[in-house]
């Protein structure tokens, strides 16, 4: 069954249209191969098996009788844990969410449904997405396939690791400052970040409202664009979604102007990522196209920004946890406040709670100024840069993370190295752009993913490059 | 460096229980990143408008109409309550 598992989603397309194998057959095969590695790879919190095995023969049925169906009709995929599948379980990785079977479908869940996608189950992440290693989750710790003593990047860990761990053909995970870009690049496969407001974020259990965005996790590039063509688009359920109708385009790297941010080469990168980097972009030279030193000279504010505005929002997003509605809840307690105080005690993990007291802070009076309407006016000056850049170029290249996946255990006593890890994919999401990690190269075993920015709503233009370089790397 | 009490105030206003250890591991992380932060102060801001969002919005509004429900939606909410009865939410008292 091996080579089942190989299959993109296209060629599992092409397979199921020429009845060369059923999706039944290959919903099993990727259900056997979860049975298989995932004792190791930890990659799934569940197994949606019955559900899957159901979809896998809906589809059958209609690959039965119609000529054209979509291409994702019958190709198995996985969910991060923190978006809805109705009727799954649904733990954001949290001893809070332990029991919550969720109620209803994410919006994302419903137009995969709609196309037909079979759900293999939910993956792995950090607690509420808080974290860069999937090391924060409260369950099990999740290990890089290339190599399992490193970390396979967070917070969609779970998601980046079931695809390139063979467990699955595609996933969806969600970026809040890099939660898609990181792993991809940690596990080599390829992950979109949409412009905020590309893709419905109902359903999506919220980190940090103004950043948060869902989007595909694949082998290549022409898989991420079937999936985001699927997903993106207005819902009335999200009212920061906006119209939006993906448009594929042909865009050649000859004559195009590729802007290299200066400040991200500056220091602290590793040498042989900083190699395979250089070496993309020269590829892109080779091509024809412009290559032009650029500066984001904001960007060593970038992480400080950052690390305010995700905790304050957070700290509110988190409140809704409070024992009463649903979640653990210390009935036991003596009273209201007790409920409240004791629940969230012993439900929240180390990172969510010290989230929720940095939040806490920033946001309380006599501190607000300081910390979080600075940390705003910060993120102004942030986006400017990049608005300021893509007047001169059309897409920025850069890496997705300094270094390529680090041990298991390495830095998870000290928050503030995890936090830095962020650097290059944080101001990105500050600035709401629209960012790809495509697998360039190796150091060692461990893969390393090129970071290819576009400007809003260009994700086209962004996928079109990516599948050009996805050739020469 | 943050103090102790300042760690316990913060985690009152949070309604966020902790033990002694978290307080004073807290305390440590904190100190830490409070004192990252300070980085900012560096940035001339004064002039710049906070920035909430970065794709530009109209003004969202809808009817106000009750939207289709799947079937049984309200019996799925509840039964993930930890306590109802006769179809509410069950609270303890407040006074």
């Amino acid at each position: 069954m091996e080579s089942l598992l190989d299959l993109t989603i296209s060629q599992a397309h092409n397979g199921l249209k020429n009845k060369d194998f059923s999706s039944t057959e290959i919903t099993k095969a990727y259900l056997d191969q979860i049975k298989k590695t995932d004792g190791a790879l930890n990659s799934y919190l569940s197994i949606t098996e019955e559900l899957a095995v159901e979809q896998a023969e809906a589809a059958d049925k209609i690959i039965a009788t119609q000529k054209e169906f979509s291409p994702l009709l019958g190709v198995p995929c996985s969910i991060k844990d923190a978006i809805l599948v109705q009727g799954a379980p649904c733990t954001a990785a949290s001893k809070v969410l332990e029991n919550y079977v969720a109620p209803y479908d994410a919006t994302v869940i419903k137009k995969l449904k709609k196309d037909g996608a079979v759900i293999l189950g939910k993956t792995n992440l950090d607690e509420f997405a808080m974290g860069v290693s999937t090391e924060n989750s409260a369950f099990q710790v999740t290990k890089n396939p290339h190599d399992q003593a490193h970390v396979p990047g967070g917070s969609s860990g779970g998601s980046a690791a079931s695809v390139a761990g063979k467990q699955a053909c595609y996933s969806l995970g969600s970026d809040t400052g890099g939660s898609i870009r990181l792993p991809a690049s940690f596990c080599g496969v390829v992950g979109l970040n949409p412009t905020y407001g590309a893709v419905s974020r109902y359903g999506l259990i919220a980190l940090a409202s103004s950043l948060d965005q869902i989007g595909p996790m694949a082998k290549t590039v022409e898989d991420t664009k079937i999936v985001f063509n699927a997903i993106s688009g207005k819902d009335a359920l999200d009212a920061t979604s906006v119209e939006y109708q993906f448009e594929e385009s042909e865009i050649s790297l000859k004559g195009l102007t590729i802007g290299v941010p200066k400040e991200y080469f500056e220091k602290g990168m590793d040498k042989e990522v900083e190699a395979i980097i250089k070496n993309a972009i020269k590829k892109a030279q080779e091509q024809g196209a412009k290559i032009q030193e650029i500066s984001l000279p904001h960007t060593k504010y970038a992480i400080a920004c950052y690390y305010i505005i995700v905790p304050s929002e957070a700290s509110a997003n988190l409140a809704r946890y409070d024992g009463i509605k649903y979640g653990l809840s210390k009935q036991e307690s003596k009273d209201l406040l007790s409920v409240y105080v004791q629940s969230r005690g012993e439900g929240f993990g180390a990172e969510p709670k010290r989230r929720i007291l940095v939040g806490t802070h920033a946001l309380s009076s006599g501190y607000y100024d300081a910390y979080y309407k600075k940390a705003q006016e910060v993120r102004g000056l942030i986006r400017q840069d990049f608005i300021n850049a893509f007047k001169k170029v059309d897409v920025i290249f850069s890496p997705v993370s300094p270094f390529p996946a680090f041990k298991v255990a390495e830095k998870v006593d000290d928050p503030l190295s995890m936090y830095l890890v962020d650097v290059y994919t944080g101001s990105v999401k500050l600035a709401g752009l629209p960012a790809l990690s495509l697998p360039a190269g190796k150091a060692g075993k461990l893969p390393v993913g090129l970071q290819i920015i576009g400007n809003y709503f260009e994700e086209n233009k962004i996928l079109s490059i990516a599948q050009q370089m996805e050739k020469l790397v | 460096m943050i103090s102790k009490d300042q760690v316990k105030h913060i985690a009152k206003l949070a309604r966020l229980e902790l033990t002694e250890k978290e307080t004073e591991k807290m305390q440590h992380d904190l100190s830490a990143i409070l004192d990252y932060f300070n980085v900012l102060k560096k940035v001339k801001s004064q002039k710049i408008k906070t920035t909430e969002k970065t794709v530009e919005l109209e003004k969202v509004t809808r009817e106000d109409k009750v939207g289709e429900k799947h079937p049984g939606e309200a019996g799925d909410l509840l039964r993930l309550a930890p306590s109802t009865k006769d179809g509410y939410i069950k609270v303890k008292n407040i006074f």
